[in-house]
């Protein structure tokens, strides 16, 4: 089964198309990074296929499940850590995982021992007892994934996960990232040389439309690029869309 | 199960921020005291503790209402919000688990500002929990009108709304520093019209031991509390479902 099957999805705002008939599958486990500049789409996708916006038309199963027709089966099954790091800003990080726990009906003994699992993948401890507002938005950004994965998803969606951070704090979410054997993740960036280290596969949208899905190294064969930045200026300026 | 894991957090994040507690608990225990010491000298009817301590005790919950707004408010343009639509929580965990945790907030807010009352002379009786009862429907008004204006507005807009606005239209409407009948005319029918006097003499009522004297207040603060919070979880739920 795909991870993701996305077919014809589309989204108009009156007169806007923000995604238009998207059609892509996602293979099981696989890392799939979405790519595009300033509005081209990427966020409403991931919203679309976590059930957060209604697709106008088409529709996409994610992990066997339809969007349209089982968006309860399909929040069973997501996690999803938002553009903006959307914590709870008085409660510490651990209340924040144990409070999405209980969000998501797990029990106090399974929130507690997934908690401490999650502590010990994404190396929390140090921030444990910390008020989520009051951290670097490194930490914050961490916790967030953290908070994406206390339900054990089959499929992950991260939306620019790693905004604003410095290198350091940049290669300790890859590290992260990477570490997720199993789990479908479907992320954005604006960071070229992300995509390129941690995704299978990327995806390059633009005005909507999704004009390519390849491994960065066959992106960079097709269009004669040295640099994968080139690559992908190449493919959206081909479109007639740069 | 998953409406009480909610309501703890809100519970939380309220007690937790500091200026939380100073509006709706310090600020009116500080105005009690500042009106009494007034009254030691200049003796007006109007500072009586019986009748003071009901108005001060309907002016603190009108920051439930800033309470709520805040924090729906925020969650929304935090993005927290959307991050939880991706769980099981339906419609109605969100609209209890905002509501609810603030409901003994105001009790134990109201039952404070009658502790302090007391211990400042007021003299106590067992009217003093009808008193302290009739927070109930006033608290819920307050809280769904927080929950009303926290999913319409932004976190900016529900400062100006429920934290400058209605805390003013409270204090100058409730007829709890004098009252109302010496301005007269619209502003005394503006006053009966809304439902923040007769929150008050609601509380006076009920602390006069007054059975008969209290149920038109009542059904005049139920009027706004019903309507108000059927019309918040309408509002809710439909943003919610509309989401887009
Ligand atoms: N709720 C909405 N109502 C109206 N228009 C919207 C809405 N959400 C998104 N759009 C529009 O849809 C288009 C795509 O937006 P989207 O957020 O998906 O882009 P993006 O690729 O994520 O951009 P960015 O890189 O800036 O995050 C934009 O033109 C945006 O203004
Ligand atoms: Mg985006």
């Amino acid at each position: 089964m795909d991870g993701i099957a996305a077919m014809g999805l589309t989204k108009r705002y009156g007169d806007l198309t923000a995604v238009d008939a998207l059609t892509l599958t996602i293979d099981a486990g696989e890392r799939f990074a979405l790519l595009g500049v300033n509005g081209a789409g990427k966020t409403t996708t991931m919203r679309m296929l976590a059930c957060l916006a209604r697709p106008t038309a088409g529709d996409a199963l994610v992990d066997g499940k339809s969007v349209v027709r089982e968006p309860g089966a399909v929040k069973a099954r997501i996690g999803l850590s938002p553009q903006e790091t959307a914590v709870a800003a008085n409660l510490t990080a651990e209340e924040n995982l144990l409070f999405m726990a209980g969000a998501h009906g797990m029990g106090k003994a399974d929130a507690r021992a997934r908690t401490g699992e999650l502590t010990e993948a994404l190396g929390l401890g140090p921030i444990l007892r910390r008020r989520a507002g009051k951290l670097s938005g490194g930490w914050q950004r961490r916790l967030s994934i953290a908070m994406a994965l206390i339900s054990r998803p089959k499929v992950l969606f991260l939306d620019e996960p790693t905004l604003g951070l410095d290198v350091l704090a940049r290669a300790a979410l890859w590290e992260v990232i990477r570490s997720l054997e199993g789990v479908t993740t479907v992320l954005t960036t604006h960071y070229m040389e992300e995509a390129e280290a941690l995704a299978d596969r990327v995806g390059i949208m633009a005005a909507g439309r999704l004009l390519c899905a390849d491994a960065p190294a066959q992106l960079k064969a097709r269009t004669e690029a040295d640099r994968f930045e080139d690559a992908f200026l190449a493919v959206v300026r081909e479109a007639g869309l740069g | 199960m998953r409406t009480l894991t909610f309501a703890r957090r809100m519970a939380r994040e309220i007690l937790r921020d500091p200026l939380t507690v100073f509006f709706g608990l310090g600020f009116p225990l500080l105005l009690l005291l500042l009106l009494t010491a007034i009254q030691k000298n200049v003796p007006v009817a109007l500072f009586d503790l019986e009748r003071l301590t009901p108005g001060i005790a309907v002016f603190g919950l009108a920051f439930l209402t800033l309470f709520a707004a805040t924090l729906i408010a925020r969650d929304r343009s935090s993005s927290f919000l959307q991050r939880l639509y991706t769980t099981p929580l339906t419609g109605a965990d969100f609209i209890l688990g905002y509501t609810l945790p603030l409901v003994p907030m105001g009790l134990a807010q109201s039952a404070a500002c009658y502790a302090a009352a007391a211990a400042l002379g007021l003299r106590v009786t067992g009217n003093i929990l009808w008193a302290i009862l009739a927070a109930l429907p006033v608290s819920l008004f307050f809280i769904g009108l927080g929950l009303l204006c926290g999913t319409i507005f932004s976190d900016r807009q529900v400062g100006g709304l429920c934290g400058a606005l209605l805390t003013n239209l409270t204090a100058w409407l409730a007829g709890i520093w004098f009252d109302v009948d010496l301005v007269g005319g619209w502003f005394r029918r503006l006053a009966e019209a809304l439902p923040f006097l007769h929150a008050v003499e609601l509380g006076r009522a009920a602390l006069r031991g007054d059975t008969a004297g209290y149920a038109p207040h009542l059904w005049w603060v139920l009027a706004y509390t019903v309507p108000v919070l059927i019309l918040a979880a309408a509002v809710f739920a439909g943003k919610m479902r509309k989401n887009d």
